[in-house]
């Protein structure tokens, strides 16, 4: 199944300057995993030693939050765009 | 020669870094935000011993009658900051506001007068778009709840830069116009801010703009810290005992207590405790709740409030300022949508200060606060009141009063005061009742 991902400008150094990739995933935790294959090095970037995804991370799936849905549990199908956003400011 | 380099020396940059508030990575200070090992936010680090070398109280007084005065501790290095006159907004003893709470030592930092666009984003603007003009970007941008966008776009347009704001499409029409008379291009996003946000992210990893609360967010940021700075020298340089502010994403209020830190650290004010209290909306609460369960994260919500200024459900610095609160002995509360309309009107009443639904946020938690014996009366208390009511008239246009319609008469009035005589002694006693 594939998924598009975007990919914030802090990582874009490990996605070879790519902006979105294509990924195989059947939820966000799969994804973690199909994009380190892909792109070595990333999961530690936006996972703690533990595993846990860093507070500082924001992943969305379709415009929603995760923490909104299943957390890393949340479900992938075919088409979905996953976005992954560092927290930011504002007002 | 020697009387030149010095000259130089005393107006060099204090900073020459950004540092990664949770691992400590440094980085060159061009346009980034994020640490890229660990994703945590960026901070510029200054040098405070050069810092103490060039600032004193004099050469603070002596400056320009606005934020630039406190230039050395910001993050740009022209000789000429994009200045409107931002910043030194009153510092009022607010007497009658403090007897109504049984308070006696009240004061309001009122930047609902700020320049140019009536409120405290002006501040961090003119120094975001110093800094956008020094790293060579002729197009800014951001994302906003309306405040940020008016003072973006208006900045923007003084200065010369393309301007691109992004906003929800469900803001205030004062907002929104208060924008578009400047002249940028103006997205009215379906979502809310926090979506916006998001939206803007991507557009900003695409788009070479300086987004000033993205990619130039570390030197935006740090102009919410001449807050800390105007009071501490208003207050006849000295720092209070305790400040109320509002919370959105919660950077005004730790960069309100970095402001305090760096003046004791170099010397410009004696060490004491300043407990920090944070104002928020029932309807957006995310800190406060994490405040009330006694936890050290914040669980994103989905803003529900008349209070859109600061509706932001996904709050950036909202662990920093949870902390802050915590170590000071300060409080985080939130009110309902009515006593936000209550704190407007309390505010304006007594104070002849029209603030928007953010400032009446503030002011019904100081009196929550001071009803609930958290404020001491003798404590020397700042209340920070962030934006303009005349920005957000839809949120109060239905409480605020009809005038006395009448004709050219001198009867006519004459009938009319007598009415209004009338409604007055029955509003007294349905209160004592």
């Amino acid at each position: 199944m594939a998924v598009k991902v975007l990919i914030p400008t802090p990582l874009q150094k490990l996605t070879r300057d790519q902006a979105t990739l294509e990924c195989e995933a059947q939820t966000v935790s799969d994804l973690l995993d199909s994009l380190e294959q892909s792109c070595p090095g990333i999961k530690a970037r936006l996972c703690d030693e533990q595993g846990q995804l860093r507070r500082f991370v924001n992943f969305y799936v379709n415009s929603e939050d995760i923490r909104f849905l299943d957390g890393p549990s949340t479900p992938l199908k075919d088409g979905d765009e996953v976005s992954i956003i560092p927290a930011i400011a504002g007002g | 020669m020697a009387q030149t380099l010095t000259a130089h020396a005393a107006t060099a940059a204090t900073f020459s870094a950004l540092r990664c508030r949770e691992c400590g990575a440094e980085y060159e200070p061009k346009a980034i935000h994020v640490c890229e090992f660990c994703f945590g936010p960026l901070e510029v680090a200054y040098d405070y011993e050069a810092l103490q070398r060039q600032v004193s109280r004099e050469s603070i007084q002596a400056g320009p009658n606005s934020i630039w005065r406190y230039k050395a501790f910001l993050p740009v290095c022209s000789d000429n900051p994009i200045d409107v006159g931002t910043g030194m907004t009153p510092l009022v003893k607010a007497n009658r506001l403090a007897r109504r709470l049984g308070l006696h030592n009240l004061y309001i930092k009122n930047d609902a007068v700020n320049m140019p666009t009536l409120s405290f984003k002006d501040r961090v603007v003119s120094v975001a778009l110093t800094r956008a003009r020094e790293l060579g970007f002729t197009t800014v941008s951001c994302a906003s709840t309306g405040n940020l966008a008016n003072s973006t776009a208006a900045i923007a347009a003084y200065a010369g830069l393309d301007c691109c704001v992004f906003i929800p499409s469900d803001l205030e029409a004062g907002k929104v116009l208060g924008t578009l008379i400047y002249g940028p291009t103006v997205m009215a996003v379906h979502g809310n801010y926090d979506q916006v946000n998001r939206l803007c992210s991507e557009v900003a990893n695409t788009h070479h703009w300086g987004f000033v609360n993205i990619n130039l967010r570390p030197y935006y940021s740090e102009g919410s810290k001449t807050l800390g700075y105007e009071v501490a020298e208003q207050l006849g340089w000295e720092l209070p005992d305790h400040i109320v502010a509002p919370l959105a994403s919660g950077s005004l209020f730790s960069k309100i207590y970095k402001g305090f830190q760096e003046f004791i650290k170099v010397g410009l004010v004696a060490d004491k405790p300043v407990r920090f209290s944070g104002a928020q909306a029932e309807g957006c609460a995310p800190i406060e709740q994490a405040f009330r369960d006694g936890v050290d994260f914040i669980k994103p919500v989905k803003p529900n409030t008349i209070a859109k200024s600061i509706a932001i459900g996904n709050p950036a610095d909202g662990i920093y300022a949870l902390d802050i609160a915590r170590k000071t002995q300060g409080q985080i509360a939130a009110v309902s949508d009515a006593e936000i309309i209550e704190g407007i009107k309390l505010l304006a009443e007594t104070e002849g200060i029209f603030t928007e639904t953010a400032g009446g946020t503030t002011v019904a938690v100081l009196k929550k606060l001071a009803d609930a014996g958290k404020i001491g009366p003798d404590e020397k208390t700042v209340v920070y009141i962030t934006g303009n009511g005349l920005k957000t008239q839809e949120a109060i246009q239905d409480y605020a009063g009809e005038p006395l319609t009448i004709d050219p008469k001198l009867e006519s009035f004459e009938r009319a005061l007598e009415r209004s005589r009338t409604l007055e002694r029955l509003e007294w006693q349905q209160v004592l009742v």
